[in-house]
């Protein structure tokens, strides 16, 4: 196992904040051990529960098969079903969930900052992954983001990043923005100038679409929520697309080593052009698959810092 | 005899969603099941539409008698018919305020007259809804009330709160409470905060909703009745709440889908279909009830659909009167934002617009489908984006801020017991 020495451990992950420059480049290259069959032998059983309380069907599936890939025993638990709907706080479902025996959770959860209630309390010794935290961030997501812009470019420095769309409303651009800034990357951001506030520009410049394809190496494009604007004009679809969007005119410009990104769900000729979905340069499904080694490495690090599994 | 059949639809059955036929016999469902065939009946094609049981809604202002400019009882059970809902509560802040047992029954027997859908009614709490004297609870549920409730106002004083709560839990009927502490208003018109600042608009406290809750859920502790309180708003009632239920209190809430799906920070201009009571809270409200409503803590979701009309609404915040239109947006609105964006399953939105708030409120044979149940029910398309648009209001009432978003999820049948009471391209005013 090559990786031990370089191998970062964590108590918890709950935002890209935490995490310094080396510790990412850390997880991608054990994310990367992972996709090229790398494997854990874990000596102790151990538990995990997945708290998802939205529905994110996507994310829920990779961290289960993440974790099944890794042999945690994975312990379904349903807050619809459990006694929360009793009153239970989160903090007190945590506190039996780690009583019979869980060691780890995932959790998704409508609330930013939601996991301030589960850290740092003496009485949990549960490790803790953020699934998702509102409009807060979504670590997993920018990972694997990482972990694919990585393969394709290896390394950060100098990287033309473009990320385009519903700025406001996507905890991936914030999450996004923040670690390509500190790998080194040089950002654009493009889509309706409205969605494009002064919290951006401390991290880069906007530009149109139009002047931006030439010389872009990643283009970055969000999931637009176009219902997230009330009182806004009616939303049209087709003049996003041809004002904001990546026709598959503006991706004939694309130099030739780029490559296309989205988190998905795709709105299909909305962001990009439907062709380009499943195109050369779009890396849309390798996203979901590194999703799931990256969860992996994610997995194994909290597993590590938390002494779980038999791990030495 | 009449018979229908709803064919090749994707029906909401037990929790999922199985492709099949039902066969509607006068008012009941006679069959469920591959396909149906039967002579005489009637063929509606519901092809990858979702076949669902007509939808909940516990709190309507249907405005009649008294304020017919805004809404009738036609009108208003129209809009609700073209929202999918096939059984509402309608709220007794009317003119005249209904406090005796002759104009609840007068009420009764109108809204089962006039209304295309199933109209259940609430007795108000107090003589005029004012602080003072009860109505007499017994003799409004002998006339037909289903529930008791001042909405539009608190009930300021605590002696009449106690006293109303003794005789809900005697009589056996849920009430449902407004909580506004009106000594906290200060002249609000919006939720307090950086939004009010940035518009120079008085704002409202937290605490003039929470105070008054917090009081009441010692009152039901109490009293032993069945508390449901209205339009939750903040964070701080989610957690009152959760903590109620955990102390066995016989609590039940509500949240609407404008609390679910906007807040403060999106109220631009002195627009007043922003302004409804509750006023849109914080973004950090908005996601605990979101949390409230996934973890359980919240029952369910109903709309108060609070019509008025345009010339009343043009005022601005200062003057305009408090309340959106909601009955004719809900479901799509939801499905569109909540479902799509998978933050709800269809399973749990279903449940909390239908099966949750029948249950809470003993609303027998309601918000289900099944073998010989009442025919109440919905059809949506859930395929087509469409544009919310006031010209395909069944509504008096346009004050929605919701107008000019495209949505998935709208309405293109709704029946009840058996009979068409909204038909995509049909129904008119």
């Amino acid at each position: 196992m090559k990786v031990l020495a370089n191998m970062p451990e964590f108590q918890s992950i709950v935002s890209m904040q935490d995490l310094d420059v080396a510790e990412v480049e850390q997880l991608i290259s054990r994310a990367e051990d992972f996709k090229a069959g790398a494997q854990l032998k874990l000596t102790e059983p151990v538990y995990v529960s997945n708290l998802f309380f939205e529905n994110s069907t996507r994310t829920h599936t990779s961290f289960e098969m993440a974790e099944r890939k890794l042999g945690l025993t994975v312990i379904n638990f349903d807050p619809q079903a459990s006694s929360m709907s009793k009153g239970e706080t989160l903090h007190d479902t945590a506190l039996s969930l780690d009583a019979v025996g869980v060691n780890l959770l995932v959790v998704r959860h409508p609330q930013n900052d939601y996991y301030n209630e589960l850290l740092g309390h003496a009485d949990l010794s549960l490790g803790l992954i953020n699934a998702g935290d509102g409009s807060g961030e979504h670590p997993s997501q920018s990972l694997l983001d990482m972990m694919t812009i990585a393969e394709q470019f290896g390394d950060f420095t100098g990287l033309r990043v473009a990320i385009i769309g519903d700025l406001t409303h996507s905890r991936v651009a914030r999450s996004n923005m923040e670690i390509l800034q500190r790998l080194g990357a040089e950002l654009f951001f493009s889509g309706p100038k409205a969605w494009y506030s002064q919290e951006f520009a401390q991290y880069g410049t906007y530009l149109p679409i139009d002047d931006l394809v030439e010389k872009t190496d990643v283009m970055m494009l969000l999931r637009v929520q176009h219902e997230r604007h009330p009182g806004e004009q009616a939303f049209d679809t087709q003049s996003y697309f041809e004002r904001y969007g990546l026709t598959k005119e503006r991706a004939s410009r694309l130099p030739e080593q780029a490559i296309i990104m989205h988190p998905g769900p795709v709105n299909r000729n909305v962001e990009l052009a439907s062709d380009l979905v499943e195109g050369k340069q779009s890396r849309f499904v390798t996203q979901m698959q590194n999703g799931v080694y990256m969860r992996m490495a994610m997995l194994e690090s909290v597993l590590r810092g938390n002494h779980l599994g038999g791990l030495v | 005899m009449t018979e229908t059949i709803l064919k090749n639809g994707q029906v909401w059955l037990d929790g999922h969603l199985q492709t099949c036929d039902l066969l509607l016999e006068n008012t009941k469902i006679k069959a469920i099941g591959q396909n149906l065939t039967s002579p005489a009946a009637k063929i509606i094609d519901v092809s990858n539409q979702l076949v669902a049981p007509g939808l909940v809604d516990l709190h309507v202002h249907l405005r009649d008698p008294g304020q017919t400019t805004k809404e009738t009882i036609r009108t208003g059970s129209l809009a609700a018919a073209h929202g999918g809902f096939t059984t509402i509560g309608a709220m007794p802040n009317v003119t005249p305020v209904p406090d005796t047992a002759a104009q609840i029954a007068t009420l009764v027997a109108r809204n089962a007259n006039e209304g295309v859908v199933h109209i259940k009614q609430y007795a108000p709490i107090t003589k005029q809804r004012q602080a003072g004297a009860l109505t007499d609870f017994a003799a409004m549920k002998a006339a037909g009330a289903f529930a008791v409730s001042n909405d539009g106002s608190g009930v300021q004083d605590a002696g009449s709160m106690y006293q109303a709560l003794k005789a809900a839990q005697v009589n056996g009927l849920p009430l449902a409470a407004h909580v506004e502490e009106d000594k906290l208003l200060f002249g609000g018109v919006m939720n307090a905060g950086a939004s009010a600042k940035r518009l120079g608009l008085p704002g409202i406290i937290n605490a003039a909703e929470t105070s008054q809750l917090a009081r009441d859920l010692e009152l039901a502790q109490q009293t032993g009745a069945h508390y449901h309180m209205c339009h939750v708003s903040t964070a701080e009632s989610v957690r009152l709440i959760r903590q109620a239920k955990a102390a066995g209190i016989k609590v039940t809430c509500e949240v609407t889908p404008h609390h679910l799906l906007l807040s403060d920070d999106m109220i631009k201009g002195d627009d007043a279909n922003f302004k409804m009571n509750p006023p849109l809270r914080s973004e950090q409200d908005r996601q605990a009830l979101v949390a409230g409503l996934l973890d359980g803590t919240i029952d369910c979701i109903a709309t108060d659909h609070a019509p008025h009309t345009a010339v009343e609404k043009q005022q601005g915040f200062l003057k305009s009167p408090f309340g959106i239109v909601g009955s004719e947006t809900a479901f799509s609105l939801l499905y569109t934002h909540f479902v799509k964006e998978n933050i709800f399953s269809l399973n749990q939105l279903l449940n909390w617009l239908s099966a949750k708030p029948a249950q809470i409120f003993g609303l027998k044979n309601t918000g289900y489908l099944g073998l010989g149940t009442v025919a109440d029910i919905a059809v949506f398309d859930l395929n087509t984006a469409t544009t919310i648009a006031p010209d395909t209001f069944l509504s008096k009432g346009h004050n929605s801020p919701f107008i000019g978003q495209s949505i998935f999820g709208t309405t293109t049948l709704t029946l009840v017991a058996g009979k068409v009471a909204y038909q995509k391209g049909g129904t008119t005013k």
